[in-house]
């Protein structure tokens, strides 16, 4: 990761996915323990393996109701004891000191779909998106433009228990998503990412937007994530700088199909002089001569620029390794941050089964990036038995000399119902030593974590899961009965590990607290191992670099591992294990004189073992412990 | 729940061209007061808009789940055409997946307009109901005649065709003084807008992959 970086031709770093060779699971066929779970908004049937669930927290009441998705709950952000959690009609702050009683302690209302938070320091940020958020977070809507609040709301929430709204900072293109990194030269400043799906608004709401059609051009404000800055000491300054222009460059492939296609289209609005919505749009080259001769029905010009993306829908920031993955529509990109300012593109992956990019976790070392795809917006029940395997889920790509390399895909192995709306959706990783785990959430296929150590055979570790919020259809309905069903959006938005527990954001219900239990796919000892692992602030989607200090379940999270997967023989582990009992019963020099033999009797297992590199990690582990215990 | 089989409509689909060449000429051929029809609604046989009091939507945003949803009908029927045109195989299955997507988002919109006390048009209504970017008699007359890397061809073309008719759907809804404001239709329309840009972006690589 740390080696040269090179910066690539922008030409030559778009590539086109042809990944046949990507697998896929099917779903099951036998008794999955979430088939046929009963339905119910507080009373669905449950089924847990691998988690069980310590607290459940209905929604606080300015936000309990299921009209739409009026009142939605959407993402987290953690910091101190603090759970910050995101509402369509505002956020709510849970002191989680006990998980197993969160308690409220302040609901702001304030009308800002999506609400996607991010807490740094005393300073929490909102996403504001819809066309109907207001400068005044009222209800009633927006009648005069500016009025209009799409951007991003920064709060000072130095006192939790009453936020208050600093500044609502305006950009072009609203903010569905917003990614914070900090500046790698200035610890009193963060760069905001914006994200979003929507085109820019009109120069006669906001000033200087506008929806140019050339990606390169810096007036332009389509083409690019607005970059808030905000001087942490000054937030009331925050403000757009810049653009990331991470799409320049970033056409469907530029073939010469395309070009004459894109010629084709100037010609013709040249020579009718014009681009109203009457002009026949341009019939691309190479479409049989019968076609070309129908006059096509009414639609949008083509516009050759705007085939490109022009948006992401989230990008995740790992800024130690100062990298940014975007998932920007229909592509994957990997990002160079380094200067927060000027990022620049290192590569580009496209997949025709994913339908949206739109997250992403890199692995800890920096070494793979799971992207995930919201098939069907997250509103739609994209987890039947009917639904592709391979699409609505996750796909994981390695990351090589900044280049991305597609593997395999990855969605829960259990059918949902036609009342579940079901896609991949936010999660992070879960600190196991030696592993790649990934907690997500599912909407209302649950909360799942899977393991993505081997990027070709990633399989699923643990899940959370509740019946369907709506009840079936009962047999024999008839139109007039459809009315009858909801359609309930519920299920988890994001679920986070997080000091020890899982947290989930139910759209629906409210507020789930999970906890990792033992089962033969992860141990005592690699749960006891990803405690060790404290966060002090935690935003998913700027990326956390964790370690782990010496300790006995770092070592034996390994050790479980060599014995899972048969990476060292039984002789071998078992007299491994029984030394670090030993150890443990020690302390001091003794400790340290029986971790130092056991290391260098492991290095001797090195050789022979089936899985050696693990058995080095294990032998350095011992060490680094037996350092620490003198 | 499959609202297309559920409602016994998928017969509907497989009715061939006489339907097509029976939807009014008048539309398909006059681009350019399509927007009033689209608006109107009452010449498309749809019953007028009444907005209860309070509410944050408008009359276009009925309008444009109405349309929405003939606009998708269409294109489920273009996409079920695929695996009996010989077509690639990886055009059945994106074909698949855009028949999959959309008929989930057409349960959404018809619930979203009953539960406002609105009328929902079904999934037949593509025939009476020309949307920007739908495909004429004429082109639906070829595609239903093409077969193998010409299916191929004009499938992408006229998708291509049709997704940008939704996207100036959605901008045509936003650019409407006060529409797109209720937060269902506008997470819908965004939603829209963000998956068939980028299918557009996917469909333009595959044909110039052909």
């Amino acid at each position: 990761m740390h080696t040269a970086r090179r910066i690539l031709t922008l030409a030559t770093a778009v590539a086109v996915g042809a990944v046949s060779t990507v697998h896929a699971q099917t779903y099951p066929t036998g008794n999955d323990p979430r088939n046929g779970l009963k339905p119910g908004m507080y009373d669905a049937g449950e089924a847990a393996q691998g988690m069980r669930l310590v607290s459940f927290s209905k929604k606080p009441a300015q936000f309990d109701t299921a009209r739409g998705l009026t009142f939605i709950n959407s993402d987290l952000a953690f910091r101190d004891h603090y759970v910050y959690q995101g509402n369509f009609a505002g956020f709510t702050i849970w002191d989680v000191k006990n998980p197993a009683k969160p308690r409220v302690i302040s609901v702001v209302s304030c009308i800002t779909s999506q609400g996607d938070p991010s807490i740094i320091g005393n300073l929490l940020f909102i996403s504001a998106e819809g066309n109907g958020n207001r400068t005044d977070c009222a209800k009633g809507g927006v009648k005069e433009a500016q009025e209009h609040m799409a951007g991003v709301r920064i709060y000072d929430v130095s006192n939790p228990a009453s936020p208050k709204l600093i500044k609502n900072v305006q950009t072009c293109k609203g903010s569905h998503t917003h990614t914070v990194i900090p500046d790698p030269k200035d610890p009193n400043v963060v760069y905001i990412y914006i994200s979003g799906s929507q085109m820019a608004r009109l120069a006669t709401e906001l000033a200087g937007c506008n929806n140019g059609s050339d990606p390169a051009d810096v007036n332009n404000s389509l083409y690019r994530l607005d970059v808030i800055k905000v001087p942490l000491k000054h937030p009331e300054q925050a403000e757009v700088v810049t653009g990331a222009r991470i799409f320049t460059g970033l056409e469907p492939a530029a073939t010469s199909a395309m070009r004459r296609e894109a010629m084709a289209e100037r010609a013709a609005r040249g020579g009718r002089g014009g681009r109203g919505n009457g002009e026949p749009a341009a019939v691309p080259a190479g479409v049989p001569a019968s076609a070309a001769a129908a006059p096509a029905a009414p639609a949008r010009p083509f516009d050759p620029s705007k085939s490109g993306p022009w948006n992401c829908h989230d990008v995740t920031a790992y800024p130690s390794m100062h990298l940014l993955a975007g998932a920007c529509a229909s592509y994957g990109l990997l990002v160079d941050i380094s200067n927060p300012e000027h990022p620049v593109r290192l590569d580009a992956k496209a997949d025709t089964n994913f339908s949206l990019w739109h997250t992403a976790v890199f692995s800890n070392d920096g070494s793979k990036v799971v992207f995930t795809d919201e098939w069907g917006g997250g509103t739609s029940p994209m987890c039947q038995a009917t639904s592709m395997m391979e699409m609505g889920g996750n796909s994981i790509l390695t990351i090589h000399d900044n280049k991305l390399t597609q593997h395999a895909y990855f969605k829960i192995p259990s059918a949902q119902t036609a009342q579940e709306n079901c896609v991949s959706h936010n999660g992070g990783l879960v600190p196991v030593p030696g592993r790649d785990l990934f907690v997500q959430g599912w909407y209302q296929g649950g909360v799942d974590v899977s393991d993505f150590t081997d990027p070709d055979h990633p399989f699923e570790v643990a899940f959370f899961d509740r019946g369907p919020v709506d009840p079936p259809p009962a047999p024999g309905d008839t139109t007039t009965a459809v009315s009858r069903f909801r359609g309930t959006i519920g299920g988890s938005w994001g679920a986070y590990y997080w000091n020890g527990y899982i947290y989930s954001s139910e759209l629906a219900r409210g507020f789930d607290v999970l906890q990792l239990v033992p089962t033969e796919k992860l141990s005592a000892n690699e749960i006891a191992a990803a405690k060790l692992v404290r966060m002090e602030q935690y935003n998913p989607q700027s990326q956390p670099h964790y370690t782990f200090p010496p300790a006995f379940p770092v070592v034996r999270s390994y050790l479980d591992q060599l014995v899972r997967n048969n990476g060292l023989a039984s002789d071998k582990t078992g007299s491994i294990d029984k030394a670090l009992t030993t150890a443990e019963r020690q302390s001091g020099a003794a400790r340290a004189k029986t971790l130092t033999t056991l290391a260098s009797q492991v290095d001797g297992d090195v050789a022979g073992a089936s899985d050696p590199q693990r058995v080095k990690t294990m032998a350095a582990e011992i060490r680094r412990l037996a350092a620490a215990s003198k | 729940m499959n609202p297309l089989r559920h409602r016994g409509r998928a017969g509907a689909f497989i009715v061939a061209v006489a339907f097509v060449v029976a939807a009014p000429k008048a539309y398909a051929q006059d681009p350019a007061g399509m927007d009033h029809h689209h608006m109107a609604g009452m010449d498309m046989g749809l019953p007028p808009v009444s907005i209860p009091n309070g509410a944050l939507f408008t009359e276009a945003d009925v309008r444009f789940m109405q349309g929405m949803i003939a606009h998708h009908a269409q294109a489920i029927y273009m996409s079920r055409l695929a695996a009996g045109h010989d077509a690639s195989e990886h055009l059945v299955k994106f074909a698949q997946k855009i028949d999959q997507s959309q008929q989930a988002e057409i349960r959404l919109m018809q619930q979203w307009l009953r539960a406002n006390g609105q009328f929902a048009p079904d999934t037949s209504a593509w025939r009476q109901m020309p949307m920007p970017g739908m495909l004429t008699a004429e082109q639906l007359k070829q595609l239903e005649g093409a077969k193998g890397a010409d299916f191929d061809r004009l499938f992408l073309t006229f998708m291509i065709q049709h997704h940008e008719g939704a996207l100036k759907m959605v901008s045509d809804l936003f650019a409407t003084p006060l529409a797109g404001q209720d937060v269902d239709v506008s997470v819908f329309a965004n939603d829209v807008q963000t998956v068939q840009t980028a299918e557009i972006g996917l469909m333009r690589r595959m044909l110039s992959n052909l």
